[in-house]
């Protein structure tokens, strides 16, 4: 413990001078760095628009007053629309998610140095790409509708299912493999009674969790014309009604908080 | 499988079900099927549509190989770094600003009034996606990365925020209980015995957050947002895909390297 001496009394201090150092290098740069990003932010940005922004923002808040209240008997197949997109989507992701994490998991994989690097690729890419991105790609492959909006999210969700679900496999206890093993059960049986049922709760929580995710993200979909709700709410800003715009949003932050609550009861059910 | 033993015991072993309660698990089979049902049926595919999209489909998957990384290097060049810059930005602002929020949404720190007022505020922040953040950011700041950055930064209070909160209301209170004993002051009292317990986990959060702000902004620039989705859209609409192709790989190139990075960091600093 590094002891400083002033006025003949000892200090203590937390650190001594080389990690003190070392963690000042650190902050300075990163300072720097940020210093710089804001640089160059700042330049690409009409700083009149921004400091007209709060005087905007009131004007906005004032014509989306009252929210235009019988617009929301429109509203409720867009919404059924985007709860649909958000299931079949994950029911989708799980399925193809499945065999996919035990090609991934060091554990179970048939080949680490052929199929696991494969799976582990269509993971991150998956999971790199966003939804949205998804549904701008299959929107001009097979035209625009839900069924794009079921696909985008079910594309994008089976690196995040994947993902989980491996390191789920990776975790299991090998103990109850062997056991399962030493009775002379093949592969598949060593599967079916050996480690499915030791991933099987956090496949269900993984499962409820990515779709309350993807209620939240099938709600932009409609943007890029993939369905849902988002589409309506596209309609009425570019025909500026804001009054039916504080409805869509209303409407979207009632299902979002729905369905967290959902999910929330489910996973504590589980766990 | 018919087993020696059975004839013994009388009965046979069956794998104990998921669900113990049978009413429940029929319930939700049910339940579930009939959902299943009126989704599908309600869903309207265009299947002649989606069989015409088949062919455009290889023909589209065709005109993105090879990807051409050069004709529109400089777009893409300056599209990636306004990404990387808005990343930056607004993930340290939005968890600057995540820090005291979480703080007052602590329920073993805050009063409740402040307790109150920020889980409100973390729920607002959180419940909108980032684009329809970005949205109405792009409409009050104008186009260009600023509305990308203001949106990001919100989600990342959200985010943040409340996982900050919860690690905090998960510490241990002996720790806390002994450096108040001896005599610290508040602040002195957080910087020692609840930062450093929660600060290992916030920093892998950091990180995490990091690599989801950057998958985020590119897709702001769909709704003008500025960053890679601004160019990402330009080469779909004019139907340059072997740019696209280009641009996709980039992102998925850099999301690979944030995330082996962050891992290393994670298992650095614990």
């Amino acid at each position: 413990m590094p002891l400083d001496v002033k006025d003949g009394l000892k200090v203590w201090q937390r650190r001594d001078r080389n990690s003190q150092l070392a963690i000042w290098a650190v902050q300075f740069a990163a300072v720097a760095i940020f210093v710089y990003c804001w640089q160059l932010i700042s330049d690409k940005t009409i700083w009149m628009f921004v400091t007209d922004a709060p005087r905007q923002a009131a004007d906005m808040a004032s014509r989306m007053m009252p929210p235009k209240w019988d617009y929301l008997s429109t509203l409720w197949i867009p919404v059924w629309d985007t709860i649909a997109i958000a299931t079949l989507g994950t029911l989708m992701a799980i399925v193809m998610a499945f065999p996919i994490a035990f090609l991934a998991a060091r554990n179970t994989t048939p080949s680490k140095t052929f199929i696991r690097p494969i799976a582990l690729f269509i993971i991150v890419s998956s999971r790199s790409i966003n939804s949205l991105l998804w549904a701008l790609m299959l929107v001009t492959v097979i035209g625009p509708g839900v069924f794009a909006g079921v696909l985008a999210i079910g594309f994008r969700s089976i690196g995040f299912c994947a993902k989980l679900l491996y390191e789920a496999i990776e975790e299991i206890d090998e103990t109850q493999v062997e056991a399962i093993t030493a009775t002379g059960a093949n592969g598949p049986q060593i599967l079916n009674y050996g480690i499915v049922p030791q991933i099987l709760p956090a496949f269900a929580g993984i499962s409820v969790f990515r779709w309350d995710i993807n209620i939240r993200e099938s709600t932009v979909l409609g943007l890029v014309g993939a369905g849902g709700i988002g589409l309506q709410l596209n309609a009425s800003i570019n025909t500026v009604t804001w009054t039916q715009v504080s409805v869509i949003l209303l409407v979207i932050l009632g299902t979002v908080i729905v369905s967290e609550w959902v999910s929330a009861k489910v996973r504590h059910a589980i766990i | 499988m018919s087993h020696p033993t059975d004839s013994l015991t009388g009965r046979r072993w069956k794998r104990p079900p998921f669900i113990a309660s049978p009413l429940l698990r029929w319930g939700l089979a049910v339940g579930a099927a009939i959902y299943l049902a009126v989704a599908f049926g309600t869903m309207e595919v265009n299947w002649s549509r989606v069989a015409d999209g088949l062919p455009r489909a290889q023909r589209f998957l065709a005109s993105f190989f090879p990807p051409d990384f050069t004709s529109r290097a400089e777009d893409i060049f300056d599209g990636i770094l306004e990404s990387l810059w808005m990343t930056v930005i607004s993930t340290v602002v939005g968890i600057a600003i995540s820090i005291p929020v979480g703080l007052g949404a602590a329920r073993n720190l805050a009063p409740r009034p402040v307790y109150l007022f920020s889980r409100a505020v973390l729920a607002v922040s959180r419940t909108f996606p980032e684009i329809i953040l970005a949205l109405f950011a792009v409409k009050l700041f104008g186009f260009g990365p600023f509305a990308g950055f203001l949106a990001l930064s919100i989600g990342t209070i959200g985010f943040y925020g409340k996982l900050l909160a919860e690690d905090i209301e998960d510490m241990d209170p002996v720790q806390a209980e002994a450096v108040k004993a001896t005599g610290s002051s508040w602040f002195q009292w957080l910087n020692y015995a609840v930062q450093p317990q929660v600060m290992p986990r916030m920093i892998g959060l950091g990180m995490y957050r990091f690599d989801i702000n950057f998958r985020e902004s590119a897709v702001v620039g769909i709704v003008g947002g500025g960053g890679i989705g601004a160019t990402l859209l330009t080469s779909f609409d004019r139907y340059e895909f072997d740019s696209s192709a280009a641009i996709l790989l980039i992102i998925i190139g850099i999301v690979m390297v944030v995330e082996y990075s962050s891992g290393y960091i994670r298992r650095w600093v614990q």
